[in-house]
C-alpha cells in the first residue's frame, strides 16, 4: 500500500466539467493536509475533443506533475484510450458503464476496472445527471480512501451559491458513489490518500499569483484584449476591479491595450497589459512608444506555441527572444522570466518597481504551463506586504520649489530623469514620439539625438547591474549543470531530484531576471558547469543562444520540445541520455 | 485670468503659410482661455502628421504618441485622471485612417474626450497620398488612376456608433470653431470635432475657395434640432454644393464612460493611494484559495 503519493487524472470532452471536477478534487486535496501539482491540457473548443486534468499528490511540496498515473477517472473511451497505457501496475480506471465505455476497451491494459454508474446513482440519488461529476469524486475518494468530510466541505463551498438543495444533491450523491465503491470493490486498491494534519495550504496557479502581485504592488489599471492563455490575468483582474480600485479596460485590440496602458503610465498610474504572443506582437510598435517617451508600463506575456494562431491552449517557450529583441530602433526594456507560482508572485509586483525605477516598459514571459498549473502553498509562501519603489517620482513638494522649467527627459548619469507627473503647474511639458530634447519637444539635432539615445540605453547598464543573479538549486558543485528559465524549472526540479538520489550529481542554473541580461552573474554561475545541458521548451534553445552572445559559453547540450506539451521529469531523465 | 496667451510657446509651427492647422490651433487657445482652463489643467494628446505637431508647439501639457493610436493613449489617459482636461487634436488619416477601430470604439464609449480631427482630406506630412475622406476618384501618388474606395463619412459614422456630441468647424471660421470647441469642451462624454482644413499644398482640390460659397451653419438653419438623432443622419449626408458646419448631433442625456467606472468614484485615478488594504484584507484575499 502507498499513502499519499499518486496521480489523479480526470479525462473527458470540453463541457464535461473536466476542469472543474479536477478542480474540486485537488481542493479537497490541499485541505486534507497534501500538497498537489495540477496539470490541465485542453483543446481550443468549448465542446467535445479531449481534455484531461491531472493532479499529482505528495506529503511534500512538488513542482511538477510526472508520466505515471495511479487512477484515472475516465468520463469517454477516448480517455481510456489516450491514457489507459500510463495507468501504474496496480492503478486503476474508474468510468461509468452507461457511457460509452465497458471493460473490452480496457482489454490488455495493466489497470484495473473499477466500473461506477456515475449517472445512475447521480439519478437515484434524486440530482441530476450532470452530478455524474460529483459521484466521480465520491467514488475517487471512495478507492483511495481519502476523508469524506474534506469532500463534503468543497462541495459545500463549490454548489453554496446554487443554494442547500443542490448542495445536499451533491453530498447525497458524493456519499452514495463511495458507499457503492466501498460495497463493491472494499479496500483493494492499494494507492491511498489520507488526510493530514497541518497548516492551512493555498492552492493557485501562475496567472492568479502574477495577477496577486501586481494587485499588490498598487497596479491600478489593467487593458487588454481576451487571448489563451493570458486572458485569466485579466478576468481576475476585473472581478476584483470594484473592491480594489482598479481600472479594468477591455480594450478593442491589443493595439488599443497597449496605448491605453501607456496612456494610464504616463499620466502616473500603474499600468499593465497581459496578453499571448500573438497579442504581444501587436505591442511591439506601442512598446516602442513607451521606450522612447520613457513611460513606465507592464506587459504580460503568457507565451503560448506560435506563430499564427498557432496550438491556442497549449504550451511552449518560444518568444523569449523576441520579447527581448522585439524593437523598431533601440530602447531599454526588463524582461522577468518567473518559473514557480511563487516567482510569478514576485514578478507581478517587482516588474511595476522596475518599471518605474527605470521609466521603461518592463515584461513579465510566463507560460501556459505556469499560468494554468495550480499548486500548493503555504499561507505565508507570498508575503503580500510588497516593497514598492516608485522611482525617480518628484513630489508636489518638490514641483512646488522647481526652481527651472521642467525637464521631463534630463541627461543624466544613470540615465533616468525625475519624473514630474502632469498638472502640476510648474511642471508643465509636452513630452514627444519624435526624438526630443531635454525638455520634450521635437528636435532633429544630431548632438541631441545622441545625448537623448545615450541617456535611454544607459538606463539598461543602469538596470543591469540591480538585476538579480541567475537562481540555484541543488549540490553548488555537480557532474551535471541545466541551465534553464521558465516553468521548466518545475519538471527540472524532480529530473535533478531523482538523479541526486540515484547517486550521481546534478544542480540547475535558472535565470529569472533575463533581460538585460546579467552577463558577470551569469557567467559567473556557468563558468564552473563540468557539463552544462540547456532544458527548453522551443525548438532552437533561445536561452542557450542568448547566454552564448552574450557570455561566450556554449553548452554541452539541449534538451528541448515543441509539441505544445509540458516535458516531464521523465522527459527530462530520458533525453538526457541522448545528450550527455 | 487665463488668456490664449498662456498657451503659447515659444517654438514656431513648421506648418505651410496658408495652413488651416493655424486656424484651429488658435481656436482651441481661445475656447480654452474662454472656458477658463489654465495649460496645466489640460492634457492635449496627438498622433503622428502635421496636425498632431500642435502640442509641440503650444504650453500645455502634452503627449504626441503614435500614428493612429491617439484616442487609445488619450482614453489610458483620461481613465487615469479624469482631473485634467483630455484633448486630441490628429488628422483625418491618424483618426479615421490608421485608427478607425480605435475612433469607433472611442465613440461607443462615450469616454471624456474632446477629439478635434484635423480633417484635410489627405496625407500632408507624408507628401500627399489620399486619405480616408479623400473624394473618390482623388488623383494623389497612391492613387494614380484616382482613388477607388468611397469617402469616409465621419459624422455619420459617428452617429451610427452612438455618438454624443457630432460636430463639424471650418478652420477660417476661428470665431465659429472656437465656440464649437467650448461646447465640446462642456460636453459629458466624447466629442467629435471634425475639422474642415485645407491643405494648400497637397490639396488644391479642396481650397479655401472652394469650401467657402458650399458651408453654412446649421444653427442659422430655422427649426434644425441637434437633439433629433434621424435629423442629424440627414444632415451628416449633405455634402457638394452645400456643407452643414456646426453641432450636428447633441446628447447630454448618455453618462461619460468614466461617470461610470466603480474605481473612478473616489476620484481620479492617480490621486489615489497604490495600496490601502490592511493585513486582515490581505487574509481574506487568501481564504479564496483554501
Amino acid at each position: 500500500m502507498t499513502v499519499n503519493d499518486m496521480t489523479f487524472k480526470i479525462g473527458g470532452e470540453a463541457g464535461q466539467g473536466v476542469e472543474s471536477t479536477g478542480r474540486g478534487f485537488a481542493k479537497a486535496l490541499v485541505r486534507g493536509g497534501l500538497h498537489i501539482f495540477g496539470l490541465q491540457d485542453y483543446h481550443s473548443r468549448i465542446r467535445g475533443g479531449h481534455n484531461f486534468y491531472q493532479i499529482r499528490a505528495a506529503n511534500h511540496d512538488i513542482f511538477s506533475h510526472d508520466e505515471r498515473v495511479h487512477l484515472l477517472l475516465a468520463l469517454t473511451k477516448v480517455a481510456i484510450e489516450e491514457h489507459a497505457d500510463e495507468v501504474v501496475s496496480g492503478g486503476g480506471i474508474i468510468y461509468d458503464p452507461a457511457l460509452s465505455v465497458d471493460e473490452t476497451d480496457l482489454a490488455g491494459k495493466q489497470a484495473r476496472a473499477f466500473p461506477v454508474p456515475l449517472e445512475q446513482i447521480a439519478v437515484d440519488e434524486g440530482g441530476s445527471k450532470v452530478m455524474a461529476n460529483t459521484a466521480a469524486i465520491g467514488a475517487a475518494a471512495g478507492l483511495t480512501g481519502f476523508d469524506m468530510d474534506v469532500i463534503s466541505g468543497v462541495i459545500r463551498d463549490n454548489f453554496g451559491r446554487k443554494g442547500p438543495k443542490v448542495v445536499d444533491a451533491n453530498l447525497k450523491v458524493a456519499a452514495a458513489a463511495r458507499r457503492f465503491v466501498e460495497e463493491k470493490f472494499g479496500d483493494s486498491f492499494p494507492f491511498k490518500l489520507k488526510k493530514i494534519e497541518g497548516p492551512p495550504r493555498m492552492l493557485i496557479s501562475g496567472n492568479e499569483a502574477l495577477s496577486l502581485g501586481a494587485l499588490m504592488a498598487g497596479c491600478k489599471f489593467v487593458a487588454g484584449y481576451p487571448m489563451t492563455p493570458g486572458s485569466p490575468i485579466l478576468e481576475w483582474l476585473s472581478v476584483r476591479s470594484e473592491e480594489w480600485g482598479i481600472v479594468i479596460k477591455h480594450s478593442e485590440d491589443e493595439l488599443a491595450a497597449v496605448n491605453m496602458a501607456i496612456g494610464a503610465g504616463q499620466m502616473g498610474v500603474r499600468a499593465m497589459a497581459p496578453t499571448s504572443g500573438g497579442g504581444f506582437a501587436l505591442m511591439v510598435e506601442g512598446m516602442g512608444l513607451a521606450g522612447l517617451c520613457e513611460v513606465p508600463i507592464v506587459l504580460v506575456n503568457v507565451q503560448r506555441p506560435g506563430p499564427a494562431t498557432g496550438l491556442a491552449t497549449r504550451h511552449e517557450q518560444g518568444d523569449l527572444l523576441f520579447m527581448i529583441y522585439a524593437t523598431q530602433g533601440e530602447f531599454p526594456r526588463i524582461v522577468l522570466a518567473p518559473g514557480t507560482i511563487e516567482q510569478c508572485f514576485e514578478a507581478g509586483y517587482r516588474a511595476f518597481n522596475l518599471a518605474e525605477k527605470f521609466q521603461t516598459p518592463a515584461l513579465i514571459i510566463s507560460d501556459a504551463f505556469l499560468a494554468h498549473s495550480p499548486r500548493a502553498l503555504d499561507m505565508d509562501a507570498l508575503d503580500f506586504d510588497v516593497p514598492i519603489d516608485r522611482g525617480a517620482l518628484l513630489s508636489d513638494a518638490e514641483l512646488d520649489n522647481l526652481a527651472e522649467r521642467y525637464k521631463r527627459h534630463r541627461d543624466t548619469e544613470s540615465g533616468v530623469s525625475p519624473r514630474a507627473l502632469p498638472g502640476h503647474p510648474n511642471a508643465v511639458y509636452s513630452s514627444a514620439s519624435d526624438e526630443h530634447d531635454e525638455y520634450g519637444l521635437i528636435c532633429e539635432d544630431a548632438v541631441v539625438r545622441i545625448q537623448q539615445d545615450a541617456k535611454r540605453m544607459r538606463k539598461l547598464e543602469t538596470a543591469r547591474a540591480e538585476i538579480k543573479a541567475p537562481l540555484r538549486y541543488g549540490p553548488p558543485e555537480a557532474e551535471l549543470t541545466f541551465l534553464t528559465w521558465g516553468s521548466t524549472v518545475g519538471p527540472l526540479r524532480m529530473a535533478v531530484d531523482l538523479l541526486n538520489a540515484e547517486g550521481k550529481s546534478a544542480n540547475i542554473v535558472q535565470i529569472m531576471d533575463i533581460w538585460p541580461l546579467p552577463i558577470e552573474k551569469v557567467t559567473a554561475a556557468l563558468q564552473g558547469a563540468n557539463k552544462l545541458i540547456c532544458v527548453e521548451q522551443n525548438y532552437t534553445g533561445q536561452l542557450a543562444t542568448l547566454v552564448r552572445a552574450y557570455t561566450g559559453i556554449k553548452v554541452d547540450g539541449l534538451i528541448n520540445k515543441y509539441d505544445g506539451r509540458p516535458m516531464s521529469p521523465e522527459y527530462i531523465l530520458a533525453r538526457r541520455k541522448e545528450v550527455t | 485670468m487665463v488668456t490664449a496667451k498662456d498657451y503659447s510657446s515659444p517654438v514656431r509651427p513648421t506648418w505651410c503659410t496658408g495652413c488651416g492647422n493655424f486656424g484651429i490651433w488658435n481656436s482651441l487657445k481661445k475656447a480654452l482661455a474662454q472656458v477658463g482652463l489654465a495649460p496645466h489643467e489640460v492634457m492635449l494628446i496627438s498622433g503622428i502628421g502635421c496636425g498632431s505637431k500642435l502640442p509641440d508647439y503650444t504650453t500645455a501639457n502634452g503627449f504626441l504618441t503614435l500614428h493612429g493610436r491617439t484616442l487609445a493613449v488619450a482614453t489610458g489617459a483620461r481613465l487615469a485622471n479624469h482631473g485634467l482636461k483630455v484633448i486630441c487634436t490628429h488628422g483625418d488619416g491618424d483618426g479615421y485612417g490608421e485608427g478607425g477601430n480605435h475612433f469607433v470604439s472611442a465613440v461607443r464609449r462615450n469616454i471624456g474626450i474632446v477629439d478635434i480631427v484635423q480633417n484635410n482630406r489627405v496625407y500632408g506630412l507624408t507628401k500627399g497620398q489620399y486619405s480616408p475622406t479623400s473624394p473618390q476618384g482623388f488623383v494623389t501618388r497612391t492613387s494614380p488612376q484616382g482613388a477607388i474606395e468611397q469617402t469616409f463619412n465621419p459624422l455619420a459614422v459617428a452617429l451610427a456608433a452612438g455618438g454624443t456630441f457630432i460636430s463639424r468647424g471650418w478652420s477660417a471660421d476661428i470665431e465659429h470653431l472656437t465656440w464649437l470647441i467650448t461646447e465640446a469642451l462642456g460636453h459629458r462624454g466624447y466629442a467629435l470635432v471634425d475639422v474642415l482644413q485645407p491643405c494648400v499644398t497637397f490639396n488644391r482640390r479642396y481650397s479655401y475657395d472652394w469650401l467657402r460659397p458650399r458651408i453654412y451653419k446649421v444653427e442659422d438653419e430655422a427649426g434644425y434640432d441637434p437633439s433629433d438623432r434621424a435629423a442629424a443622419f440627414a444632415k451628416a449626408q449633405e455634402w457638394g454644393e452645400r456643407i452643414p458646419l456646426g453641432i450636428i448631433y447633441r446628447t447630454e442625456s448618455q453618462p461619460a464612460y468614466e461617470e461610470q467606472v466603480p474605481a473612478l468614484e473616489a476620484g481620479p485615478l492617480v490621486k489615489q493611494p497604490l495600496c490601502t488594504k490592511t493585513p486582515e484584507e490581505y487574509e481574506v484575499l487568501k481564504q479564496e484559495y483554501l
